[in-house]
């Protein structure tokens, strides 16, 4: 049989099978893989019990209740709902407003470099100290954003405390912060085209929406698909700007996942329904990110002229 | 040196001299505050010593989780005194209140025996008490070898100690004959009324003696005061914050009631009583014509804050809150004034729904013979007495402080009505909420219906009708309903 010989610091010799040697080689990812998988599958029993810490003695499995329970409540469909909206409208609007300052600052300069990393400020800041600054200018009394709203005549301009307005709030808020995400990822992606059919392009005096839609938005699709991808997992999964700001009110306006579940948890201490809202979490993230990748594969195929 | 002195803060401490008595004594023994100081501690430690073993756990040592707030920055400024009188070392962490609760779940949920005691309110044991994580302290009180006989267990006023115990079945009365002591009432806050005397006296404003007054006087100070100042100051964050003070404290005044518990042990919502709904319609129409704008956002902290920079008119909340509002650096320090207020214009006396920070024993806990120590020292008299004088240990839960006059004379003096205030309503100040493990779940739904309601997205009958069927639904969930 074929084996591998190592020699050790000390100089002791040991030999590990060449068929053993991949599975070796692989046992520390297994291992961090376990880390992962133990909390996961925690969860996933957690999810199928009727388990709330404050009713230790009525803990037991009851086999899907908890998801059973989700289709006649409302709320649940209301947590579906609004997480789905913020993670749709938040990412579109970064991702047009990221696209759109990526192009203004595509090409080299010192002002576009100063700005492009000016602009990246807000990534910096902690999310949940950004929704408490946006919480400070939206306040009625003596918020920077409430004075100016009363100049253009919103006068009393409720902000996150109106059901009718609170979505928008939060989702400023994320757009501030996460915006230069998607912007930095696109400048790069800019920046790195190959020139040749931009050159071309303009030698034939092709227009600049022809250019823009045909050449340069096909070339950036990975890019964008890279970007949408990781914002909409995280957007999908939003907690702190939403809480930090409303705790998922008023009313029932905000309840995302992520709120709902630790609510459940930290408060209501009801560890059943908890698991079983981010195990749903898990399987819509899930879902995005197959979706998401299929695409990317299927484009980086086509690029290689493989498809 | 000093004997005679040492003999009358002996004689203070054996109850034969009282305070006033005790201070024209020293004073006229020529005697300077420090060194009066100096030798009434030293003899309280003689005296708390005289009749107990306070040494028995020498050298051991405790851990406790706190929350930031005057009653810990109290018990942190004497702490050295339990440290001399019993040898036990302390240490302890503080965390704010926005994330101490979450701190307490994590550490008790996961068994953790790091910390021996830890600060709480008497709501949260209705999770921590079922669930095993916490300790009934009957045990230790009611053993003589392990309770120091001066204790005065009998001193604390009746309904907050009350408040503290539970039998721990679902809608089981609190105090009752089988109830276990989950915590020690350490401070506590009832919901009354605390206002801005200029701004009363400015529009010609009386104070509120009912439900009716209130929603008027309200109106009357947020249209005629100007400046941008509004009319009352409560609650309204997505939270059973929101529910337990001036709300459910005016509620309870109209004999209205959280949860109905049948006969056999079943709870049921009871929060759509045409009574419920007229009181809902009144404190909605309140909050729309003269809460703050943003009033879906606002905690206690929002609240109490407005109030002392001058930004409300007044607070249907916790009077210790009026209370710092009127010291320290605060715009309005000086200028607030108390009083007492029930909601039902037929009520013969408020009944002020009340919240308690206590004192509870982890069931993880290294030694619960020396935590017990720490635990009847932080609640013992001679604490609460250093506490209400010297510190903002307000409101005291012994009777005793409340007797004392030195600790009146200073409220009565910089603090207009607050000792009226809480005289008249201490006999009904109690826990009006029906002790079950729900209790977080109801009173956080109660307050997500009152925001709908307020921004009216449901109307008062219809948001009361669906929040009874989804708490009887999760109740039924539960097996409690």
């Amino acid at each position: 049989m074929a084996s591998v010989t190592h020699s050790s610091p000390r100089g002791s010799r040991f030999r590990i099978s060449k068929r053993a040697l991949p599975y070796v080689l692989s046992l520390p990812a297994l291992l961090v893989c376990i880390g992962i998988l133990i909390p996961f599958f925690t969860a996933v029993i957690y999810s199928f019990q009727r388990y709330r810490l404050s009713q230790p003695w009525a803990r037991q499995f009851n086999w899907g209740e908890n998801y059973l329970n989700f289709f006649t409540d409302p709320g649940f469909w209301n947590t579906l709902k609004i997480s789905l909206l913020y993670a749709g409208v938040t990412v579109t609007l970064e991702l047009l407003l990221g696209l759109g300052i990526a192009l203004l600052l595509q090409r080299r300069s010192t002002v576009n470099n100063f700005i492009s990393i000016m602009l990246l400020l807000p990534l910096m800041t902690a999310p949940a100290l950004a929704a408490l600054m946006w919480k400070l200018m939206t306040n009625p009394g003596f918020g920077i954003l409430s004075y100016l709203a009363s100049l253009v005549g919103l006068e009393n301009f409720r902000w996150a405390s109106s059901p009718d307005t609170a979505l928008l709030t939060v989702v400023l808020v994320d757009i501030w912060v996460y915006t230069p995400f998607i912007m930095i990822l696109l400048l790069a992606g800019l920046r790195s085209l190959p020139t040749q059919p931009f050159e071309a392009a303009a030698l034939d005096g092709v227009p600049r929406s022809f250019v823009f839609f045909r050449i340069t938005l096909p070339m950036l699709t990975p890019y964008i698909l890279t970007a949408t991808l990781f914002r909409l997992l995280d957007s999908i999964q939003q907690f702190d700007i939403i809480y930090a700001m409303t705790q998922g009110g008023p009313g029932d306006t905000l309840t995302v996942f992520q709120v709902e579940a630790y609510l459940n948890f930290f408060q209501s201490t009801n560890v059943g329904r908890s698991a079983a809202l981010l195990i749903i979490l898990w399987a819509i993230t899930y879902a995005l990110s197959n979706i998401f990748i299929k695409n990317w594969l299927r484009l980086r195929e086509r690029a290689r002229g493989e498809a | 040196m000093y004997d005679k002195e040492k003999d009358l803060i002996g004689a203070f401490l054996r109850g034969e001299v009282d305070r006033r008595g005790l201070l024209k004594g020293l004073g006229a023994a020529g005697l300077t505050a420090g060194t009066a100081g100096t030798l009434f501690n030293m003899m309280s430690t003689q005296a708390l010593a005289a009749d107990f073993d306070w040494k028995a756990h020498s050298g051991k040592s405790l851990k406790l989780l706190l929350n930031k707030h005057p009653y810990a920055d109290a018990m942190i400024a004497n702490l050295q005194a339990f440290k001399d009188l019993t040898g036990i070392e302390v240490t302890y962490d503080v965390f704010p209140e926005d994330v101490y609760f979450d701190k307490v779940t994590a550490a008790l949920s996961s068994s953790s025996s790091e910390y021996d005691a830890f600060m709480t309110g008497a709501y949260m044991t209705w999770t921590y008490g079922p669930a095993g994580w916490i300790t009934d302290l009957n045990e230790w009180i009611k053993d003589p070898a392990k309770t120091n006989p001066q204790y005065g267990w009998d001193d604390f006023l009746p309904g907050v100690k009350a408040s503290c115990a539970w039998n721990g079945q679902p809608g089981g009365a609190l105090g009752s004959e089988d109830a276990k002591q989950w915590c020690i009432p350490w401070g506590y806050e009832q919901n009354n009324l605390s206002y801005n005397q200029e701004m009363f006296e400015k529009v010609g404003a009386s104070v509120p003696k009912n439900l009716d007054e209130l929603v008027a006087t309200a109106a009357k100070l947020n249209k005629d005061v100007g400046g941008g100042v509004y009319g009352i100051g409560v609650r309204g964050s997505r939270s059973w914050a929101t529910i337990h003070p001036g709300f459910l404290s005016g509620y309870a005044n109209f004999g209205q009631k959280d949860l109905n518990v049948s006969e056999d042990g079943k709870l049921s919502a009871a929060m759509n009583t045409a009574e419920s709904k007229a009181f809902h319609a009144k404190w909605v129409q309140m909050i729309q014509e003269s809460g703050p704008k943003d009033w879906s956002t606002y905690t206690w902290y929002q609240v109490g804050t407005d109030l002392g920079a001058g930004a409300s008119a007044m607070i249907y909340d916790a009077d210790i809150l009026g209370y710092f509002m009127n010291g320290g650096d605060n715009k309005m320090a000086g200028k607030l004034a108390y009083a007492p207020f029930a909601a039902n214009p037929e009520a013969k006396a408020p009944t002020p729904n009340i919240w308690i920070w206590s004192l509870a024993m982890s069931n993880f806990a290294k030694d619960k013979d020396a935590t017990w120590y720490f635990l009847q020292w932080a609640s013992g008299l001679e604490h609460a007495i250093f506490g209400a004088t010297k510190m903002d240990f307000v409101n005291p839960v012994r009777a005793s402080v409340w007797k004392d006059e030195i600790f009146r004379e200073r409220l009565n003096k910089s603090y207009p009505g607050y000792v009226e205030m809480h005289d008249v309503s201490a006999p009904g100040a109690k826990i009006h909420f029906t002790p079950q493990p729900l209790f977080f779940d109801l009173t956080t739904e109660w307050a997500a219906t009152l925001q709908k309601m307020v921004a009216k997205e449901v109307p008062v009958d219809e948001g009361l009708d669906r929040l009874v069927e989804s708490i009887d639904r999760q109740l039924a969930e539960a097996g409690l309903g």
